[in-house]
């Protein structure tokens, strides 16, 4: 935003919206990293935290919504405003589906911790979080430069994690064919694990946001993937 | 840089409408006033059935480039057009052009409603009876008729024709204004401003009119109103300074327009 509108309270509600944006990204990225958190240590009352704190995030989000209305409304923004607000409202979308997603992580812990989950797998699914919040936290940062290249960028990094999710599904139908009383801790673990990497898509399509907001135009080309999960099946050897 | 091109032709169903044919070309316009220099060398092509809205802030040129288009600025005395100024491919201040004849062909409605201090009727009668466009009574009867339909007032008027054109509302003498410019069936329609000393209604009811006229007018209209722009025009032109700053379909000018100074315009920021 090099210069500044004529009507500076136009510049304050921007302003807000941008704030506000940066809060839940914040509060998205602390929801994911401790519901992970709360499972591989299944931690009932972090998880607990976890599931109360996204009432906070979608309060956020109707708050984007509604003061975009209004912005819209009272200012008909044109060009990059425009993109701007219209922006505003999808990242604050796919930031609530974050939480949702964290929250969901939360509820499984119950679920599971009766057994506590493999040290192998918890590596695998800390891994996993990692790769998903790192993607979150720089989109996040590239959302406050409004960097188009930089944005670009992430957008091709989505990659990693759809081959480590890959991975971890691999893994879990191993356990559950090792032993059938496995199934249902890993059945959670698997939902986990695709939470985990629909955070990852979510970072993505923020990242796509952003290159629009900055350029007028959508990416080009198709987004990479390494998501070969759908296809892989239990082979079972004697 | 691709993505941008697509953008700018995106409108399918513009195709057709998107590429219609050239109406007026302004070639390296320039014009002075004295020794002051309004315009510098703008090139702007007019297409046929298209509104063409023309922005920028005051004293950019805008209206200047407008009277250009039906050689409205020969009455000021000191002012100098160069370059060149097509309609249909030919030069419009060539002298072998009679200058009445262009101005039927190229109306123009102001920013106040002047209606003529005569009748409603008379308002519209005035331009097709001087130009000869009815052999009587009958013929003439008809294109009051038609005119004011296309303007949208009929209705509104068609049992007081004989009452006085001044006593209507502001958007109704606009709107006859339009009415009067329509009758003499001109090819182009400049119009400055038409809406700024209008009401939110009566500017909707010209603004709906301007979409209709469009199809069988090729329309030019300047306004400061960047909404207006943005609701009824599919071209438009920035000015600022005497320059041409961009022009494009409107649709792109008003998402992602490609001059920074055009986006600050737009925005309401400062330059």
């Amino acid at each position: 935003m090099a210069s500044s509108h004529i009507y500076s309270a136009f510049d304050e509600e921007l302003k807000f919206l941008a704030r506000r944006i940066s809060e839940m990204g914040g509060l998205a990225e602390q929801m994911v990293s401790e519901s992970v958190q709360a499972l591989v240590t299944s931690n009932t009352a972090l998880a607990q935290k976890v599931i109360s704190d996204d009432a906070t995030l979608d309060a956020a989000e109707r708050e984007v919504g509604d003061k975009a209305v209004i912005i819209i409304a009272r200012r008909q923004p044109v060009a990059a405003d425009l993109r701007e607000i219209m922006g505003s409202i999808r990242i604050a979308a796919d930031l609530e589906r974050v939480g949702d997603l964290g929250k969901n992580t939360a509820k499984r812990v119950i679920a599971v911790q009766a057994q506590g989950v493999p040290r192998k797998l918890a590596r695998g699914l800390e891994h996993l979080s990692e790769l998903a919040l790192m993607q979150l936290k720089e989109v996040l940062d590239v959302y406050t430069t409004r960097s188009a290249e930089k944005a670009k960028s992430i957008r091709e990094r989505d990659e990693e994690i759809d081959a480590m999710y890959t991975s971890i599904f691999r893994e879990l139908l191993t356990y559950m064919m090792e032993d059938p009383r496995n199934i249902t801790p890993c059945t959670h673990l698997l939902f986990c694990a695709k939470n985990i990497e629909r955070i990852g898509d979510h970072a993505t399509n923020i990242a796509e946001t952003i290159y629009y907001m900055a350029t007028g135009a959508q990416p080009e080309g198709d987004r990479p993937k390494d998501d070969t999960a759908n296809t892989v099946t239990a082979s079972v050897t004697e | 840089m691709n993505m941008m091109a697509e953008t700018t032709t995106e409108p399918k169903q513009g195709q057709t409408m998107s590429d219609p044919a050239i109406k007026m070309m302004g070639k390296n316009v320039t014009v002075h006033y004295g020794t002051k220099q309004a315009l510098f060398d703008v090139n702007l092509p007019i297409r046929q059935n298209t509104v063409t809205a023309l922005i920028g802030p005051s004293g950019c040129g805008k209206s200047t480039f407008l009277r250009c288009l039906n050689r409205m600025n020969d009455t000021i005395d000191n002012c100098r057009v160069g370059g060149e100024i097509t309609l249909d491919g030919q030069d419009i201040y060539d002298p072998s052009i009679d200058v009445v004849e262009l101005r039927a062909r190229v109306g123009m409605v102001f920013q106040k409603p002047n209606p003529f201090p005569k009748s409603i009727y008379e308002n519209v009668a005035y331009g097709p009876r001087i130009h000869g466009l009815a052999r009587n009574k009958a013929e003439l009867d008809q294109i009051v008729e038609t005119s004011l339909m296309k303007a949208g007032l009929w209705n509104e008027v068609k049992d007081r024709l004989n009452e006085a054109g001044t006593g209507l509302s502001g958007g109704q003498q606009q709107r006859l204004c339009i009415a009067r410019a329509v009758a003499v069936s001109p090819e182009v329609i400049l119009m400055d401003e038409p809406c700024s000393a209008l009401d939110p209604i009566a500017t909707a009811k010209v603004e709906e009119l301007i979409h209709e006229l469009r199809l069988n007018f090729t329309i030019v209209i300047v306004t400061h109103s960047m909404q207006q722009a943005a609701r009824v025009s599919q071209r438009t032109a920035m000015f600022h300074l005497g320059n041409l700053v961009e022009e494009n379909d409107t649709d792109k000018i008003f998402t992602n327009p490609d001059e920074s100074r055009t986006q600050d315009y737009i925005m309401g920021r400062f330059g």
